[in-house]
């Protein structure tokens, strides 16, 4: 079963486009629990011309591996070979390691100032290649390619879609600044693209990941932005009498829809990504607030107190009656799609505790994923195998995730940082 | 602050509200209005380019209070600006009546007086549910004002959430200081 691809790709990708000035401080990372069949994989440290960045990139896999909690990675230091492709690879040697899989790779420096990078993955039981690759990119693309394996390795290996090369967006307060940033989906590369001495809060990627809308009191009330990451410039979407918040985007990316409040209580509304074509949607006494737009672009589900307290009901994009859609837990809030539309994930109150909660769509079916009691703003994953989330840590903000059958978590801390309001962005091409 | 002498009627009314609201540690000083007044602009960036910096704080300079100016003096309950909430609710409590009034009656005698009712919640719940609910109170002071004749276009309701919620209540009178609406007057 010789399977050979050979992609040779040219990353266009905007994120990165050189280092930023803003704070290069890492996300802590701690994982506990994991799958009970993890799949021990050796990743041999790739070859590395001289020239590449100091980043290793075999490390990058092995932690975004790691991460996931369905993969061992073994300890290779003890093997005397280090082949950098897969005709190098004596399988007996993996064997005694009791390796499953086997990855190794290579950098070369390539004219004009380019990379080349190489890798294959192998069944060391079988003893068959079962995929080789081959990037050509930019020296500072080697983090996002380092993603890219890893997520064709989690692809191949556990059938799940792929989820390392996205980034995640948050708020950092430091004493009085917030700062909007956005970081790798492993809590690298953090850098800054708003900041304010007021509040910021509600980040929300298009679904294309080239835009962030986001809710700023920078004017002294909450105005809703959507900003370029490409270009850094913005435009103010709504900036209506009273409150402007809560924004959300439709699949195809061509409109949001967002809460105002005029001069009365909070009501759903959609817009156009440009800020025209404004349409009123739920026409109640209530709240109504915190939308998500269905995957399938028809359904509007969002946090409504009209049954006496905050549940969770849907409506039609279009508008029209709305229906309850949660009926167990004292409270219900933020409504978050996965992205196979067969789930959504929420805030549930029980008592005193804020928890983090997982509806099945089809058989109502509830799962309560998180304890930390004071856990909000909860995103899926591109995949929607992980749930990140906000949570507090000794008095702070910090960031968590958990897999979406509950096994694996992890927390992402910053020191000094009190960080909320997480997003989890799409996949970056 | 300054300390406030209160009133005879207005120390009366504390007192019940104290009772009815059970929180013994709420003192009801005069709470300084939520704004605050900092760099007007955000600074926005692409990823790729250096952070801007903030731009110069500003501040307005703190009038002394003027005698005479009822909003201001501790002896009159125009000075008292803040209304209480119960969780997750938007009803303006009975103890907080003759503070409305007050208000409302000078609205009503001053047309060209103008108000920003700054609705805030406790920390607790998700924040942009909580933004609703800091409207839906500045929404409800409102209302009590407009039936006691105070015009539209005199008041703008506002929230911020939790947003200036002081954060990491261990009891629910520090969560009680939090839900409220502050009364500031345009000017101010």
């Amino acid at each position: 079963m010789k399977k050979i691809l050979n992609l040779f790709r040219s990353f266009i990708f905007v994120a990165t486009v050189a280092a930023s000035s803003a704070a290069h401080a890492a996300l802590e990372i701690e994982i506990s629990g994991g799958s009970a069949q993890q799949i021990p994989i050796a990743i041999v440290p790739f070859g590395q011309a001289a020239t590449a960045s100091q980043d290793k990139i075999a490390d990058i896999i092995a932690a975004d591996l790691r991460r996931s909690g369905l993969f061992r990675v073994l300890e290779t230091g003890g093997v005397a070979s280090r082949p950098t492709e897969i005709s190098q690879v004596k399988y007996a040697e993996w064997a005694v390691l009791q390796a499953q899989a086997i990855t190794v790779g290579n950098v070369t420096a390539l004219p004009g100032n380019r990379l080349k990078v190489t890798f294959g993955l192998a069944d060391v039981l079988k003893q068959n290649q079962l995929v080789t690759m081959e990037y050509n990119i930019a020296p500072n693309q080697l983090r996002l390619t380092a993603h890219k394996i890893a997520d064709v390795i989690y692809q191949k290996l556990t059938g799940e879609g792929p989820i390392f090369a996205s980034r995640i967006a948050y708020i950092n307060k430091t004493k009085n600044r917030y700062a909007l940033q956005v970081a790798d989906a492993d809590g690298v590369n953090a850098q800054t693209v708003v900041s304010s001495s007021e509040p910021i809060i509600s980040p929300a990627w298009s679904p294309d990941g080239t835009k962030i809308a986001y809710v700023s009191f920078e004017k002294k009330k909450p105005i809703i932005f959507v900003q370029s990451l490409t270009t850094g410039q913005r435009l103010t979407l709504a900036n209506f009498k009273g409150n402007n918040s809560a924004p959300t985007w439709s699949p195809d990316g061509t409109k949001l829809a967002i809460v105002l409040s005029h001069s009365a209580n909070s009501q759903l509304y959609t817009i156009n990504a440009d800020g025209t074509g404004l349409k009123q949607v739920t026409k109640s006494s209530a709240i109504d607030t915190e939308p998500s737009w269905s995957p399938d672009g028809k359904w509007i589900y969002f946090t409504s107190d009209r049954g006496g307290n905050p549940q969770i009901y849907k409506v039609s994009a279009f508008g029209g009656e709305a229906q309850r859609v949660t009926f167990k837990g004292d409270h219900n809030l933020s409504p978050h799609f996965s992205p196979d539309g067969k789930s959504l994930v929420m805030v549930r109150k029980d008592g005193a505790k804020y928890s983090i909660a997982l509806q099945d769509l089809a058989n109502g079916q509830v799962q309560v994923l998180s304890d930390g009691g004071q856990d909000e703003s909860p995103s899926f994953a591109p995949n929607g195998r992980v749930i990140l989330y906000a949570t507090r840590v000794g008095g702070r903000g910090a960031l968590a995730a958990v897999s979406s059958d509950g096994r694996v978590k992890q927390r992402l801390s910053e020191s000094g940082g009190d960080i909320r309001e997480p997003s989890w962005g799409p996949l970056l091409n | 602050m300054n300390k406030s002498i209160l009133n005879k009627k207005l120390l009366g009314s504390l007192l019940v509200a104290m009772a009815l609201s059970a929180c013994k540690s709420t003192p009801m000083v005069d709470k300084p209005a939520a704004v605050e007044d900092k760099s007007p602009k955000a600074a926005t960036t692409a990823p790729a380019a250096p952070a801007a910096d903030t731009s110069a704080d500003t501040a307005g300079v703190q009038d002394a209070a003027v005698s005479g100016n009822p909003l201001t003096d501790p002896n009159n309950i125009l000075s008292k600006r803040t209304v209480y909430f119960d969780f997750d609710k938007d009803t303006v409590r009975e103890e907080f009546r003759p503070l409305i009034e007050a208000h409302a009656k000078y609205l009503a005698e001053h047309g060209s007086a103008k108000v920003i009712l700054q609705g805030n919640a406790d920390e607790r719940g998700t924040r942009e549910y909580n933004l609703s609910l800091g409207q839906r109170r500045s929404v409800s002071v409102k209302k009590s004002l407009n039936l006691l004749s105070a015009q539209d276009k005199q008041i703008e309701t506002v929230s911020y959430g939790e947003e200036k919620a002081t954060p990491n209540c261990k009891d629910e009178a520090c969560h009680q200081l939090n839900r409220r609406v502050d009364i500031v007057y345009e000017g101010e």
